[in-house]
């Protein structure tokens, strides 16, 4: 017999006799919070930081006074061709190692701890979110959810290859327990709340 | 590296040598369960949310055959390559004939406990593959040549200075420099080296779907992502109880995970793998090892409902006093002393022992296992068959002595008395295994049962007067 066989079949002697029931999950995910306002306050919480704006044009005047814009930028979003380069999204994914930041837009937030829903069809490649020094994601201040639950049933069947939730930038405290952010991805992260 | 085994009475005695280091370990430990405290508490539904995960760990306990052969038709309806290990031999076997399919012999990996359950790297190391652990804290054990000390935190016993030194010694960084900034600065340029330079990455899996055949993975320094997208082959291991059925129930997982593990309301990245990218591939290993037959045992069943976000490790007064190393597992602490007795009793039977039984495991469990009853029973179990650790059974075969005998059981305790009052050295000796880093109690000036015997028949006498 395979090891697939004698493994299912020991598990199916070993598993316990009947089936224990699936419990409901609509009694959980009842926090009742100004979502906008909490995943403000979340986000500031794990290292990362956000900017409202109105358009696009607020967020390439912001980019130009803060970031530097000699260096490599690159963006999925056609309204930021202006500063940030879009033509990257079949190259080698490791010629992106000396991108400075990446701009790229979410599906939504969590309120309930700050993260950001994208799937890969808005990251260009995968590599993308995680490669670059600097990350900025644009997310509509009406595409919040309140907790991972909700975040959940919003994503329901949708298909994708490969997505992630992102809170904050990389970090680590490996070290004694200092938090250190920027471990191996972005350094830091600036969400750009779009109205 | 079957290196000889030390019963963990004898660890924790050679860890607590140095008092400054122990009260720093505890201390810095339980602080990180104050965190998770913390995060619990903001929660409102928080224990709803532990029960719920639990019964819904509970169904895939039940269903695991259905779940698996779901999990397994929907991940190859993916793309994804499924692979299947009995244990942890053929487990390493699948991943060095992957590597060798591909003609690979660099491999960079993300944390996963499996592997170092099976050992993998020594296997690796053994057949010349160059083995590279990304993950800040096993980077660093890895490079002390050191096993992790702690399931989330895997440098967790060492001090800023120690990693300083190693850094100073493999990675050239300046000699003193202690901080963490710096420290953790040099590992982000050796670790993006590798990053570029590997063609396989290997992570593990915090969850599979048996829905959708994806699998998730959560880390906060986003190494994992970025080997996998780096590489051309992603190689994921888990070992079968990761699966949950559908896709909704990670809500309930993932907000548990990370306030328990660390007091984060999340991980950084919670990568959830579907498909391979274009050109790319991505194989599965579903580990046994072991696993079936724990799903066996209706007494311990449930500890493979574990997550492993170590919030029992961060809570056990006796794990913070003798360090993960004193565990000789790759799981170490309340969960990883019943998980690796059903590995190997002969091996394991003294770590259910390295528990004062307090309970506070099983308090802060995301997915309410009774860990603190599981290893009571481990204990019965081990003796029972005749493995429990000599240190033990010779002062139980005392005790025993003493306690089936009333005469005896009567002298040894004056005797006892006698000697605590007049001679407190001889008992708090090295002799005595109980007495080691305890203080010596003040002697009852009467014996309870002489106690007892005056104060019933006192009693006796005073009912028969009403
Ligand atoms: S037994 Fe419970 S508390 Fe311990 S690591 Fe596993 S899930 Fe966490």
């Amino acid at each position: 017999m395979s090891s697939k066989a004698n493994i299912l079949e020991k598990i199916k002697q070993n598993q316990p006799l009947s089936v224990s029931a699936l419990p409901d999950l609509s009694f959980l995910g009842l926090e009742n919070y100004e979502n906008l306002d909490k995943y403000k306050t979340m986000l500031q919480s794990i290292g990362g930081d956000y900017v409202e704006v109105a358009n696009y044009e607020a967020i390439i005047d912001f980019i130009k006074k803060n970031y530097n814009t000699e260096k490599r930028i690159i963006t999925t979003l056609p309204e930021l061709s202006q500063i940030a380069a879009t033509d990257w999204a079949n190259d080698d994914p490791h010629s992106l190692k000396n991108v400075e930041l990446t701009i790229v837009k979410a599906h939504f937030g969590v309120a309930e701890n700050g993260s950001l829903w994208v799937t890969d069809d808005l990251l260009g490649q995968r590599i993308a979110v995680f490669i670059p020094q600097y990350l900025a994601i644009v997310v509509k201040k009406d595409d919040m959810v309140t907790t991972m639950h909700q975040a959940y049933d919003r994503i329901g069947n949708q298909e994708y290859n490969f997505g992630t939730f992102i809170a904050g930038p990389s970090k680590t405290a490996d070290i004694e327990q200092s938090l250190v952010l920027g471990a191996h991805g972005a350094r830091g992260l600036i969400v750009f709340l779009m109205d | 590296m079957e290196t000889k085994i030390i019963e963990h009475s004898k660890a924790a005695e050679l860890f607590i040598k140095d008092e400054k280091r122990t009260d720093w370990h505890n201390e810095t430990l339980w602080f990180v369960r104050e965190k998770r405290d913390k995060a619990a508490f903001q929660i409102p539904d928080w224990e709803l949310l532990r029960e719920t995960a639990s019964q819904i760990k509970n169904n895939v306990l039940s269903n695991m055959h259905q779940y698996l052969i779901d999990f397994e038709a929907n991940a190859k309806n993916n793309g994804i390559i499924v692979h299947w290990a009995a244990d942890a031999d053929e487990h390493n076997k699948i991943v060095h004939s992957i590597m060798e399919k591909h003609g690979v012999s660099q491999m960079v990996k993300s944390k996963s406990m499996l592997t170092e359950e099976c050992h993998l790297n020594e296997y690796l190391t053994e057949k010349g593959i160059d083995v590279i652990d990304s993950d800040l804290g096993e980077r660093i054990v890895q490079l002390r040549k050191e096993a992790p000390s702690h399931i989330v935190l895997p440098a967790i016993h060492l001090k800023k200075a120690d990693v300083s030194e190693t850094f100073h010694q493999f990675l050239g960084t300046e000699k003193g420099n202690n901080d963490p900034k710096y420290l953790t600065e040099a590992a982000r340029h050796h670790l993006r080296d590798t990053f570029l330079t590997r063609k396989i990455a290997l992570t593990g899996v915090n969850f599979a779907i048996a829905e959708t055949g994806e699998f998730v993975v959560c880390t906060n320094e986003g190494n994992a992502d970025m080997g996998v997208h780096l590489a051309d082959v992603h190689i994921a291991c888990m070992g079968f109880e990761k699966i949950i059925p559908q896709r909704k129930h990670l809500a309930v997982f993932l907000r548990l995970l990370a306030r328990s593990a660390t007091g984060q309301p999340i991980t950084t990245y919670s990568s959830h793998f579907k498909k391979p990218g274009d050109g790319k591939e991505i194989h599965l290993v579903i580990v046994d090892n072991g696993r079936s037959t724990q799903l066996g045992r209706e007494d311990f069943r449930s500890s493979l409902k574990c997550i492993r976000c170590g919030a029992c490790m961060n809570t056990c007064p006796v794990y913070r006093r003798s360090g993960g190393h004193s565990y000789h597992n790759a799981v170490a602490g309340p969960i990883g002393s019943i998980l690796a007795p059903n590995l190997d009793m002969a091996k394991n039977a003294d770590l259910p022992f390295a528990s004062t039984l307090c309970g506070s495991c099983t308090n802060v469990c995301p997915v309410k296992i009774d860990i603190h009853v599981q290893l009571y029973k481990w204990r019965q179990k081990l003796v029972k068959e005749g493995y429990a650790p000599k240190s033990k059974t010779l002062m139980m075969k005392g005790m025993s002595a003493v306690l089936s005998n009333p005469i005896i059981f009567n002298l040894a305790g004056k005797m006892g008395r006698f000697v605590l009052e007049k001679m407190p050295g001889l008992v708090s000796n090295g002799f005595n295994p109980w007495y080691k880093q305890r203080e010596m109690p003040a002697p009852p000036e009467e014996s309870f049962r002489a106690w007892y015997q005056k104060n019933s028949t006192a009693s006796k006498d005073k009912n028969n007067e009403q």
